[in-house]
């Protein structure tokens, strides 16, 4: 589903990541940890073709294609439809003035997809949202119900892998809860392939297949998520596994 | 009612209350005496002592404020030295050309200036931003006096297109005579169906309306674009990319409403600046609106005249702004909720 | 007291709109001051054989109804409207600077009264309360001056009000007047200097608005007078005669248009250098 192999984006010659192979698997989750600063989004923000200003090189596949060289409206075409973004802050991730169900239906639209209120109440229902939800403005939801209304465009719009930029991190610790539960249920009973950036490692351990650590742009160890957490061999992994309380 | 909206009433209040007081005090600060002002050089010392009375000049200051406030709130104006009419009256027919002129000139700010805005911010930095920034600043760098000149001799003297001067073709009046209902010349034409005052009208309208236009599209053209860009670096706008809609989708469709809201509060604003940047284009096209009549006014010391349009554009603005605060709120939803 | 930040730390003047209108202004300036030297006749003299000439090699702006040379006037325009420029900013910056920083750093009941006042004045558009002015003084360079200061005060006085607030409120402060430093040194020492750098960038943001408020109001014939050498003034006394002599209206006009736009040039500059984002004018 994703592919990546010997990326590196440069800002103004600075290398802010250095990737040599990341992989993700439909129904797989693999995790990107580190501090802030280490690359994890900008390498995610590449994946989607959206880092402006940076040189990038390399190889990137994502749902079948060449995201370094595609035509822009060729790129267009799979963000959202085939690769879903979920971010930071759920709240300032949707625009003021547009009530969710606007913004979800425009997104439909746009990507050609019918049946839009069917499309819609069923995707609102998988995330365990009220539909009413969709005639609000996002000051009007809580961050938990934004995040899970977030996954729902992912779910309606059909896209194939989610990318989530520290889903929960904005989020109380019962909220986390739920939005982690519904991220794993995707992947399991869906078969999306979900590539997650965090710095919180047990949200990590709870639901990722795979890690990378990064840090300073570089991948410092990846392997199995049960091998890296239980047994890291780069000291920088067992700092970020002390910093656990 | 919402607590924010009795303190918004009240600071509205007490700025009209200052407003008066300062027109008041302007009033009072001709040099000489404002009863020889009144009747003349050569009035006898009995004819200046009945103005006196009359006007209440010997009284204490405080004392005249107090009439002053009284007179107006009673829709005495005061009369006008150089038309002998009450001012009132004389601004009450000013009033509705006026308004038509500038009504037309921000409808044309608007059109133009939020479309190119938003073309400067879909390419920021490249050339279309860079002379869409260079042609605003030049059109608020414009003295709307010699604009309005060199409109009319250009495009109505000499090449003819465009009537030179006046509202319509007043032959018009017996040929196919206006019905008043608004007195506002275009929207009473067009309700009437009077096509042939509605065509002359806004033959004549065309050049003053986009002398008055200049300024306030070029601010508004700078706004939008300061605005969109802000919005299209948040968070929201790189989740609508992720979501793979184009960059002008994004500016129309998501960034533009909520750059809308500083662009109303500024309409506010404008709506004054145009009111009276409208003087000095009405005096070069002679319309007939409240710019001819205050600068006859001036030319004729014609102290109430002048106060009398002082204060009426300045309680307007007043006004315009409070309209303008409470419409923040049906355009951005947050600021309801608050 | 160490912790006391720089003072009014001035941007880098890296924005080519900045760079381009500081040229252009030092360019005009130049050109009003060295007028006398550089003006090939005395603004005021009076040629009637060769009035309305058009521009040629002798008058490079042709001249004018009494056969004046319209180059050496607009030349020695530049001065009025300069010096016009110069002293309605100083005075209402310092006027309003002051009360300002006495407002915000008084707060309570002091900086509601001079915020509710200000507010007055800023209900008038400055065109406006100017012509009103202008109408009851005497018509004179002088009552331009007066007449414009008193409509443009309130504008700093806003706007130091808020940045001397939120200084007030910075520890340095507190730790000063805890020290027993009386009230005005703090505000001489502290607050002032600190107040200024938005006031900088607001002034040459508003001299393009007072040139062109100054031009209408001697337009108005409520400026400078005849023999003076002004280009409002110019542009009213050539109105009648645009279409047959364009030039005696077209070349004060454009003195105008261009010393303006040098002047907002350099403001939205300054302004892009500092911040993006601020409300227009």
């Amino acid at each position: 589903m994703i592919e990546v192999r010997d990326l590196r984006v440069r800002y103004g010659g600075r290398v802010v990541a250095d990737v040599p192979e990341l992989d993700v698997a439909p129904g797989e989750c693999v995790a990107i940890v580190g501090e802030s600063g280490s690359g994890k989004s900008t390498t995610l923000m590449a994946l989607l073709g959206l880092t402006e200003g940076a040189e990038v090189s390399g190889r990137v596949r994502v749902a079948g294609v060449d995201v370094l060289t595609a035509s822009p409206a060729r790129l267009r075409a799979i963000r959202g439809a085939r690769v879903a973004l979920v971010m930071q802050s759920p709240q300032a991730a949707l625009s003021p003035t547009t009530r969710l169900g606007t913004l979800m239906r425009r997104a439909l639209k746009l990507h050609g997809v019918g049946d839009a209120e069917r499309v819609m109440a069923e995707a609102v229902e998988a995330v365990l949202l009220d539909p009413a939800i969709l005639r609000r403005y996002p000051h009007e939801v809580s961050g938990g119900q934004a995040q899970r209304f977030a996954i729902a465009l992912a779910i309606a719009l059909g896209a194939e892998a989610i990318l989530a930029d520290e889903p929960t991190s904005a989020l109380d610790v019962t909220v986390q809860a739920e939005v982690v539960a519904v991220l794993r249920e995707l992947c399991a009973a869906r078969g999306l392939a979900l590539l997650l950036v965090s710095h919180d490692l047990a949200l990590v351990s709870t639901i990722a297949h795979r890690v990378l650590v990064m840090r300073d742009g570089e991948v410092v160890e990846s392997g199995p998520a049960a091998r890296v957490l239980a047994e890291p061999s780069h000291p920088y992994t067992r700092e970020l596994l002390e910093a656990l309380p | 009612m919402p607590r924010h909206l009795i303190l918004r009433l009240g600071q509205a209040f007490l700025v009209m209350v200052g407003v008066v007081a300062l027109t008041f005090v302007i009033t009072r600060m001709v040099p000489g005496d404002p009863a020889v002002a009144y009747a003349g050089p050569r009035a006898t010392p009995e004819q200046l002592a009945e103005v006196r009375e009359r006007f209440g000049l010997d009284e204490p200051l405080w004392v005249q404020l107090a009439v002053y406030v009284r007179d107006l709130a009673t829709g005495d104006w005061q009369t006008s030295l150089h038309t002998r009419r009450p001012v009132l009256e004389d601004l009450y027919h000013a009033f509705p050309a006026s308004l038509e002129l500038v009504g037309a000139g921000l409808v044309i700010a608007i059109a133009v200036g939020v479309p190119v805005g938003v073309l400067a911010a879909r390419f920021r930095g490249r050339f279309p931003d860079f002379s869409v920034r260079l042609t605003s600043m030049l059109a608020v760098s414009l003295p709307v006096f010699w604009l309005a000149l060199a409109l009319q001799t250009v495009f109505g003297s000499t090449l003819g297109w465009f009537p030179v001067a006046g509202e319509y073709d007043g032959s018009l009046d017996t040929t196919s005579p206006l019905t008043l209902w608004t007195n506002i010349t275009v929207v009473d034409a067009l309700i009437t169906g009077n096509w042939p005052i509605l065509t002359s009208t806004l033959a004549h309208l065309a050049l003053p309306a986009l002398v008055v236009a200049a300024y306030p599209a070029g601010v508004i053209a700078q706004l939008v674009r300061a605005t969109l860009i802000e919005e299209a670096s948040q968070d929201h706008a790189r989740l609508e990319r992720a979501l793979g809609f184009r960059e002008t989708t994004i500016l129309t469709r998501f960034a533009l409403r909520p750059a809308l809201n500083p662009v109303l509060s500024l309409i506010a604003l404008v709506f004054a600046y145009a009111i009276v940047n409208g003087f000095l284009v009405e005096a070069v096209f002679n319309w007939p609106g409240l710019g001819r009549y205050a600068v006859s006014a001036i030319s004729h010391s014609d102290t109430p005249a002048v106060a009398g349009v002082t204060l009426l554009v300045a309680l307007m603005y007043v006004f315009a702004n409070l309209v303008v605060d409470l419409l923040q709120g049906v355009i951005d939803p947050r600021t309801r909720a608050r | 007291m160490s912790a006391m930040p720089r003072v009014a730390r001035l941007p880098r003047v890296t924005d080519r709109f900045a760079l381009a209108g500081a040229v252009l202004i030092t360019l005009i300036a130049l050109a009003a001051v060295l007028a006398p030297w550089l003006a090939p006749h005395p603004p005021g003299e009076v040629d009637p054989l060769n009035a309305l000439s058009p521009p040629d090699g002798e008058h490079w702006f042709g001249t004018d109804a009494a056969g004046r040379d319209v180059f050496s006037r607009v030349l020695h325009g530049g001065q009025t409207s300069l010096l016009i420029a110069v002293a309605v900013l100083a005075v209402s910056a310092t006027a309003g600077v002051l009360l300002g920083v006495v407002a915000g750093y008084a707060g309570g009941w002091v900086r509601d009264v001079i915020m509710r006042i200000t507010d007055v004045f800023l209900a008038f558009p400055a065109l406006l309360l100017s012509v009103a002015l202008a109408v009851v003084l005497e018509p004179s360079v002088t009552t331009v001056i007066v007449a414009i200061a008193v409509t443009w005060w309130p504008w700093y006085a806003r706007l130091s009000a808020a940045t001397a607030a939120s200084i007030a409120t910075r520890p340095y402060v507190d730790a000063a007047r805890c020290l027993g430093v009386p009230a005005i040194m703090i505000i001489l020492r502290h607050v002032l200097p600190n107040s200024l750098t938005p006031v900088l960038v607001q002034l040459s943001l508003d001299a393009g608005g007072v040139i062109l408020t100054a031009a209408a109001l001697s337009y108005l014939g409520l400026g400078a007078q005849d023999p003076t050498a002004e280009w409002g003034l110019m542009v009213e006394q050539g109105q009648t005669l645009f279409t047959t002599n364009w030039w005696v209206v077209t070349f004060p006009g454009l003195a105008i248009l261009l010393t303006a736009f040098a002047f907002n040039v350099l403001g939205e500059g300054l302004r892009d250098a500092l911040d993006p984002r601020r409300i227009v004018k």
